[in-house]
């Protein structure tokens, strides 16, 4: 029975991190459009590709941040939860 | 050709070993405390001391050992550009020291504006030590920036900043801040404001993060793949790592080099953004200007 509810806690915890990383989804697709119109950009002005790349960068920072958070609640599952939820199982036994 | 080539001075080798020595001591510490694992595993900071403390022991890490390495390589490589300065007939070395003042001047005065330009050295110091840090994981070693507590202690350093500045034309104002622009924002602001160094940490320590576990699991999978493809061979040929020649390493030139400097440079960007943005510069000249009036006007 513990080896089962151990299972359970494990498998749902690695669900639980993949599921999360569709939130990846996200920030790709918003970084593609913001890559593609600095591209744009620098083809119709090329003298402003510095200024142009660097706004992009920044812009792109901000963008991933959701997918972060997305990662940081994945690694948490991953390495984290597992081992918390196991000890509270335990001692709730006994 | 009339140029002498400059001889090492004892100061010059000292200051090198400086910058040198605490990463050799660095690979040292890790070579010495390496835990037996069979295989490539993924673990956090390894601790190396833990201090008895009345509510919570003090753990000494890997991270905190290794971003104090980091500042005393920094402060060897500040004093090797910066010994000996000259106002004429200067060296490469000057110039390079020449350089990145000059080159964070600019970048302050460009994205600050010129009320902030004691925030210099500041910019400078997180620039050297984020970039620094990330760039660690060259050498095999942890990176510091790749654990949360580092970087959190950064962003609320950076918070601190923050919010000082707001503080500066009065806590009425401060408060007032929040409800704008209407009255009802205000539960949506204060989650902006507790968000603001909560989105700063996770984004530069999930980025490393990110790319050293993708490298593990890179590293893991071509290990696996190479086995496949020569594991028929008998003896040592059959533990040949034919694939994880060169692979990994265009993977490190994103990963560790690239990705590190730019989170370096949005860290940089970020505290730069928020402290100036914060700052309520029109509101704060226009009482500076009252009181001086007014004090003018009482003599």
């Amino acid at each position: 029975m513990l080896e089962i509810a151990i299972g359970i806690i494990l498998g749902c915890c690695a669900l639980g991190a993949g599921c999360a990383m569709i939130a990846g989804i996200g920030p790709g697709i918003g970084e593609g459009n913001a890559v593609a119109k600095a591209c744009e950009a620098i083809g119709r002005q090329p003298e402003s590709k510095g200024a142009v790349t660097s706004t992009m960068l920044m812009g792109c920072a901000i963008a991933e941040t959701t997918g972060l958070y997305a990662l940081v609640i994945a690694i948490l599952l991953i390495f984290v939860a597992p081992n918390l939820l196991v000890n509270i199982l335990l001692n709730a036994i006994g | 050709m009339n140029e002498k080539r400059r001889r090492l001075t004892a100061p010059d080798i000292l200051y090198i070993a400086m910058m040198i020595l605490p990463l050799l001591a660095g690979l040292v510490l890790k070579i010495l405390t390496k835990p037996p694992s069979e295989g490539i595993t993924i673990t956090g900071a390894q601790i190396y001391l833990r201090v008895p403390m009345p509510i919570q022991d003090l753990l000494i890490t890997e991270s905190q050992i290794n971003s104090w390495l980091v500042m005393i390589a920094i402060w060897g490589l500040c004093l090797f550009l910066t010994h000996g300065l000259k106002t004429r007939d200067i060296g490469v070395r000057q110039h390079i020291a020449e350089w990145i003042v000059e080159k964070t001047d600019a970048l302050v005065a460009d994205s600050m504006g010129s009320y902030f330009m004691g925030f210099a050295p500041f910019i400078a110091a997180i620039l050297a030590l984020s970039g620094f840090s990330s760039l660690l994981s060259l050498l095999g070693l942890y990176p510091p920036t790749s654990d949360i507590n580092v970087v959190g202690g950064w962003a609320i350093l950076v918070f601190a900043l923050i919010t000082y500045y707001k503080f500066k034309c009065g806590p009425i104002q401060y408060l007032k801040s929040f409800a704008e622009p209407v009255a009802f924002l205000t539960p949506l602001n204060v989650i902006s404001e507790v968000a603001t160094p909560l989105s700063m940490a996770f984004r530069h320590y999930g980025n490393v993060l990110s790319g050293s576990v993708i490298s593990v699991l890179v590293a893991t999978a071509l290990q696996g793949l190479s086995r496949l493809l020569l594991g028929w061979l008998p003896g040592a040929l059959g533990e040949f790592p034919l694939l994880q020649i060169g692979i990994p390493a265009v993977l490190s030139i994103y990963f560790d080099v690239f990705s590190g400097l730019l989170q370096a440079y949005i860290f940089a960007m970020l505290t730069m953004m928020y402290v100036s943005g914060g700052f309520p510069m029109e509101e704060y000249f226009k009482r500076k200007e009252n009181k001086t009036c007014k004090s003018l006007g009482g003599k």
